[in-house]
C-alpha cells in the first residue's frame, strides 16, 4: 500500500462537514502557516517539496507562485482552476465532491502565501451540484474563523468565491478562463504578459489546479522535505489518477509515484485488471490530449525496462516511444476497442471545442474530424492517413494556445503506432463496418536494440 | 415581461458583490445560469435583461452566451437530455444509449417531443468517464447508463412533471 496524503480520509462517515473534518486533523495547516510561517516561508516549502502542477503541464508549483509580481497597492488574486473537462479526467470532482475541505483549507494556505484576499474557484459549469457543496463548505470555515477577517486572530483576511463556468473546455487554460471569470468569451490570450504579471482585471494572478492546492496541505503539515521522500526523482508527492474504460473498477485512485503501469492495471488494489478478462491492447494514460500507447510500449519503455506510474517515466522515449503524465486520466482499451473510432471521438471533442481564434487550430481540427470520420466510415484512401499527418503537423506550435498541440498530439500519436490498423480500415472497406481490427500485435513483446 | 423575483434579485446583489467594485461584469455567467433557470431558455429579451442588470451592453451579453455550450438559445424540453459520446464513454456503449432514447422518444438529437417534455441533446466529456455511459440531466449527472435505468429515468420525469402541474 503507497502512502495517500489527500483522499485516504474521503470515505469517512461526514467527512464533508467541518466538525468531521476538524476532528480528524483539519485545518491544522493553517494554524501552522498563518501563526507560525511568514507567507515567504510557504512558498520555500511548497519549492522544497518538488510539488509540480497537477493540472497537466507539471510546471513546479513553488517556482510558479515566486514569479508572482508584488507592485505596492495592487491586489494579487489566486485562482482554482476547477474546470476539469480533459477527456478521461474526473479526479477534481471527486476530491471536490468527496473531501471539499482539503480544497479549502490548502486555498486559504496558498491564499495566505500569495496575499490573495480575494480567492476565486472556477469550476466547470456542469459541475452544478458540486457548487452547493463548496459553498457550504466555505460557509463552515467562515463561521469557524478559518475564513472572512482577521482569520484566526492574524490580520489575514480572505474570502472564497465560487464561479461556475458555462461548458467550454478551453476555459480550463488559464488565460482563457481568466477571460471567463471577467464575463468575456473564452479566448486565450497572447502571451507574455503572463498571468502572474497581468491576470484576472489585470493584477497579478496566479492559476492552480484543485489538486495542486490541495496537497500543500500535506506539504505544509509534514514539511517540504518529508514530501520529497515520497516517490522518485523530479515526481514527488502522491498523485490521483482517474481511471476508466475497459477496466474492472474505473474510479479515482491516490498513487505513490513508485508503483508501475502493469500493477496499476492489474492489481485489485487499482484498476483490478481489464474487464470481462479481455487483454489490453491500448492505453492513455494521461488524458485525452497525451499520446496514445499500444500494450507493449506502455508496459515497458523501448529501452525494455518496466514503465512507471511517473513523469519521468511516462515520457521516457519521447513521443516517439513514450507518453506523458498529464493530468492523470487514464483511459484503457481493450483488444475489441477500434482505435480510428476512439481517435475520432477525441478529434471531434476538440473540433467542438477549439475557441476559433487561430486558423491553423479552428480549420485543422474540423479537418481532421472529417477525414477520420471518412476512414471510419469505410470511404477513406491511403493518401487520407498521410493528409491527417500533413494537418496535425501544421497545427503543431502555431496558435496562441496549447490547444492545438493537444489536438494534433492524439492524432499523430494513433497514426504513429497504429498505422495498420488505419491502413486495414482502408483495405477492409465493407469489413471495418463489422468488425473491429481487433489486438493485432499490439502487445507483443518489443523487440529491443542492444544500443537502445 | 421578463423579470426576476425579489429573491432571486437579492441572489443578483449577492453574486455581484463576490467581485471588486466596477467589476460587475464578472458576475455575467452565474446571472445566465440563473436566468435559465428561472426561464429556461436564454431570449433576446432575457439576455437584455441581464445587461441592464449588469450596466453593460446587450451584445456583450449575446457574445458569452453564444459562445458556452450550456446556454439554451431556443427553446427545450422541460427535462434536456445530454448523453456524453466521447471516447471513455463511447467504448462503453454510448452509441446505444443515444439510440435507445431515440427510439423510446421518437425524436432525433437535438429535437424535442412534440409535449414539450424532453430535449435530446449529446454532449461531450462531462467528467464522469468512470461511471459510463452517463448523462446530464439538470443539475445532476445520470451515470451507469442502461436501457432499464434510461426507462426508469423517463417515468421518473414523467411522475415530477404530473406531480408539478
Ligand atoms: C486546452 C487546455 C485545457 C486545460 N484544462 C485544464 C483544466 O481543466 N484544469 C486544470 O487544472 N488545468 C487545465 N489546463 C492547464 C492550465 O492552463 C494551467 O496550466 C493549470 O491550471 C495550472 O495549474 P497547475 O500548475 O496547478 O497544474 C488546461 C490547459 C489547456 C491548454
Ligand atoms: S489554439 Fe485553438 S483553442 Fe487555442 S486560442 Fe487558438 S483557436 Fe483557440
Ligand atoms: S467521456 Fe463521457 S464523461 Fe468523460
Amino acid at each position: 500500500m503507497g502512502r495517500k496524503l489527500l483522499i485516504e480520509k474521503a470515505h469517512i462517515e461526514g467527512i464533508r462537514s467541518f466538525d468531521v473534518y476538524r476532528r480528524e486533523g483539519g485545518y491544522r495547516s493553517v494554524e501552522k502557516a498563518l501563526k507560525t510561517m511568514s507567507p515567504d516561508d510557504v512558498t520555500e516549502e511548497v519549492k522544497k517539496s518538488g510539488l509540480r502542477g497537477r493540472g497537466g503541464a507539471g510546471f513546479p508549483t513553488g517556482m510558479k507562485w515566486s514569479f508572482l509580481a508584488k507592485p505596492e497597492g495592487v491586489p494579487r488574486y489566486l485562482v482554482c482552476n476547477a474546470d476539469e473537462s480533459e477527456p478521461g479526467t474526473f479526479k477534481d470532482r471527486f476530491l471536490m465532491e468527496k473531501i471539499p475541505h482539503l480544497l479549502i483549507e490548502g486555498l486559504i494556505v496558498s491564499s495566505y502565501a500569495l496575499g490573495s484576499n480575494r480567492t476565486y474557484i472556477y469550476i466547470r459549469g456542469e459541475y452544478a451540484w458540486i457548487v452547493d457543496i463548496l459553498e457550504e463548505a466555505i460557509a463552515e470555515a467562515n463561521q469557524n474563523g478559518f475564513l472572512g477577517k482577521n482569520i484566526l486572530g492574524t490580520g489575514f483576511d480572505c474570502q472564497i468565491y465560487v464561479q461556475r463556468g458555462g461548458g467550454a473546455y478551453i476555459c480550463g487554460e488559464e488565460t482563457a478562463l481568466i477571460e471567463s471569470l471577467e464575463g468575456k468569451r473564452g479566448n486565450p490570450r497572447i502571451k507574455p504578459p503572463f498571468p502572474a504579471v497581468k491576470g484576472v482585471w489585470g493584477c497579478p494572478t496566479v492559476v492552480n489546479n484543485v489538486e495542486t492546492l490541495a496537497a500543500v496541505v500535506p506539504i505544509i503539515n509534514m514539511g517540504g522535505e518529508e514530501y520529497i521522500k515520497i516517490g522518485v526523482g523530479r515526481s514527488t508527492g502522491t498523485k490521483l489518477i482517474s481511471a476508466c474504460g475497459n477496466i474492472n473498477k474505473p474510479g479515482v485512485y491516490e498513487i505513490d509515484m513508485t508503483i508501475s503501469v502493469e500493477e496499476f492495471i492489474y492489481s485489485d488494489e487499482y484498476c483490478g485488471g481489464i474487464k470481462n478478462g479481455k487483454r489490453l491492447k491500448a492505453c492513455i494514460p494521461g488524458g485525452s490530449s497525451v499520446p496514445i500507447l499500444p500494450a507493449n510500449l506502455l508496459l515497458k519503455t523501448a529501452k525494455g525496462e518496466t514503465r512507471m506510474m511517473n513523469y519521468e517515466s511516462l515520457s521516457d522515449g519521447g513521443f516517439a516511444t513514450g507518453t506523458m503524465m498529464g493530468s492523470g486520466g487514464f483511459i484503457v482499451l481493450d483488444e475489441d476497442q477500434c482505435v480510428v473510432k476512439h481517435t475520432l471521438t477525441l478529434a471531434r471533442f476538440y473540433r467542438h471545442e477549439s475557441c476559433g481564434q487561430c486558423s491553423p487550430c479552428r480549420e485543422g481540427t474540423g479537418w481532421m474530424e472529417k477525414i477520420l470520420q471518412k476512414i471510419e466510415s469505410g470511404r477513406g484512401e491511403m493518401s487520407d492517413i498521410d493528409l491527417l499527418w500533413d494537418i496535425q503537423r501544421k497545427i503543431e506550435g502555431n496558435t496562441i494556445c496549447p490547444l492545438g498541440d493537444a489536438a494534433a498530439w492524439p492524432v499523430a500519436a494513433a497514426i504513429r503506432h497504429f498505422r495498420d490498423e488505419f491502413e486495414w480500415h482502408i483495405t477492409n472497406r465493407e469489413e471495418c463496418l463489422t468488425r473491429n481490427f481487433g489486438l493485432a500485435h499490439y502487445a507483443d513483446p518489443l523487440e529491443v536494440s542492444p544500443t537502445a | 415581461m421578463v423579470k426576476f423575483s425579489d429573491e432571486k434579485l437579492s441572489k443578483v446583489a449577492t453574486i455581484i458583490a463576490r467581485y471588486p467594485e466596477g467589476k460587475q461584469k464578472s458576475a455575467l455567467i452565474p446571472l445566465l445560469h440563473l436566468a435559465q433557470e428561472e426561464f429556461g431558455w436564454l431570449s433576446a429579451e432575457t439576455m437584455d435583461y441581464v445587461a441592464g442588470l449588469l450596466q453593460i451592453e446587450p451584445i456583450e451579453v449575446y457574445e458569452v452566451a453564444t459562445f458556452y455550450t450550456m446556454f439554451n438559445l431556443k427553446p427545450v424540453g422541460k427535462f434536456v437530455f445530454e448523453v456524453c459520446q466521447t471516447g471513455p464513454c463511447m467504448i462503453n456503449g454510448s452509441d446505444d444509449i443515444v439510440a435507445y432514447i431515440k427510439e423510446t422518444l421518437g425524436i432525433e438529437v437535438g429535437q424535442t417531443t412534440s409535449d414539450g417534455m424532453f430535449t435530446l441533446k449529446v454532449a461531450e466529456c462531462l467528467g464522469a468517464c468512470g461511471y459510463a455511459p452517463m448523462m446530464q440531466l439538470g443539475k445532476h449527472f445520470k451515470e451507469h447508463l442502461t436501457k432499464e435505468r434510461v426507462d426508469q429515468i423517463i417515468a421518473e420525469c414523467r411522475s415530477n412533471a404530473a406531480a408539478n402541474n
